[in-house]
């Protein structure tokens, strides 16, 4: 359980910035990007535990991509068909999972060494950091935009600040965020 | 004419008011990665563009021959980020035995270019966007040209702030944050004048 606060893939090491940053509009919308790449992270740490012994080394990352792009297409299906809400708001960002380095990074260094359960809960552990550090971001950013989090109103539009919402304020909230989370969790 | 006007609004759109990394959010990693000296980071920025150019035409060329041809639309996805990769390779490949002066200048970013979403997330956007191939070319080739323009904007800003005493727990990425944040801002002045020009160039 490393991945929430030792190495929180956000905050800690830096990984998967594109989507951190483009899908935080709100609180549900990161959550639901968190959970999703979490879906696809832990089947595919699962499946290459499973598979590593018969990749031969010298093709083994275009394999992890053919399997992480084959578990991303399932997912887009599933998207499109049971949430189409979520599919319009994260748009581009579903396929754009393939590209995600946390899930080829944690393959690389998690899955390829460890047993198919312990690369399970690896996978859920980062995604789980992913997720809650992608729902802070979200709420933040949605707190300060339309005063509002969940879409449950908690001082009202007439106090939110657009930008935050808009381009800028990701950047802005997320430099902030690490700036924290620097200073009160990682010392402890 | 009219041709020739949409390709000005889709150039001018593409670089300053949907920049792709400080509107889209795509080709962040290499955007924080990268960015600490002006001439890697326009060096970064000019393998980005020369591979998003390529890779466009040829993802255009599948979607349309193969894919639409044998109603395989769902493979999108894993046949496009197969075919940049297999580029990215051949390219490198290439760039080797032709022109090794610009192989060493390129070089070491080539293979980061495989897992930069902005060559897939372009790719994708241009069938989405439902351009033709001439359109995909201008818009991959201005998307390129914005990704640099930010690249190096951001880079000369981080050289400053390496003279800079920076408070301690601000230090490396979320001084890099806050200082891309004020980039964004900057290029947020930029936004509605596609709108404008739609309206100038009398296109609908």
């Amino acid at each position: 359980m490393n991945g929430i606060i030792k190495e929180n893939p956000t905050f800690v090491l830096l990984l998967g910035m594109c989507p951190t940053l483009g899908t935080t509009s709100s609180a549900l919308n990161g959550m639901s990007m968190g959970l999703a790449t979490m879906c696809v992270l832990v089947v595919s740490n699962f499946i290459i535990a499973l598979i590593k012994k018969c990749i031969p080394d010298m093709v083994r990352i275009p394999s992890y991509i053919v399997v992480i792009a084959s578990l991303v297409t399932v997912l887009q299906m599933v998207i499109k068909a049971y949430a189409p809400e979520i599919d319009k708001s994260l748009g581009l960002f579903i396929p754009l999972i393939v590209v995600n380095c946390i899930i080829l990074g944690r393959a690389e260094s998690f899955a390829a060494k460890n047993g198919a359960i312990a690369s399970i809960f690896d996978g859920i552990g980062i995604g789980l950091g992913f997720t809650l550090a992608l729902t802070c971001l979200g709420a933040a950013r949605e707190l300060l935009g339309t005063g509002a989090v969940f879409g449950v109103t908690l001082w009202g539009e007439a106090y939110g600040m657009l930008m935050f919402v808009l381009a800028p304020g990701a950047f802005l909230v997320l430099g902030y965020l690490i700036v924290l989370f620097n200073k009160y969790v990682k010392k402890a | 004419m009219d041709t020739i006007l949409s390709l000005i609004l889709i150039i001018i759109t593409a670089i300053f008011v949907n920049n792709v990394v400080l509107a889209q959010f795509l080709g962040i990693c290499p955007f924080l990665g990268v960015s600490k000296k002006v001439d890697t980071a326009s060096g970064m920025g000019m393998a980005v563009t020369a591979v998003l150019v390529v890779a466009t035409i040829v993802t255009y060329l599948i979607q349309v021959y193969v894919l639409n041809a044998f109603g395989l639309e769902y493979l999108q996805t894993i046949a496009f980020i197969l075919v940049i990769a297999a580029l990215v390779q051949m390219i490198e490949i290439i760039l080797k035995k032709t022109m090794p002066a610009l192989y060493q200048a390129l070089g070491v970013f080539l293979p980061l270019i495989t897992t930069n979403c902005c060559i897939l997330g372009v790719a994708i956007l241009v069938i989405q966007k439902d351009y033709n191939l001439l359109e995909g070319v201008v818009y991959a080739l201005s998307t390129g040209f914005g990704f640099l323009l930010a690249m190096v904007l951001f880079a000369g800003l981080r050289e400053q702030l390496d003279l800079v005493d920076v408070p301690k727990s601000f230090r490396g990425v979320p001084i890099a944050l806050v200082t891309a944040s004020l980039l964004a801002m900057a290029f947020m002045g930029f936004s509605g004048v596609d709108g404008g020009l739609k309206i100038l160039f009398g296109l609908q």
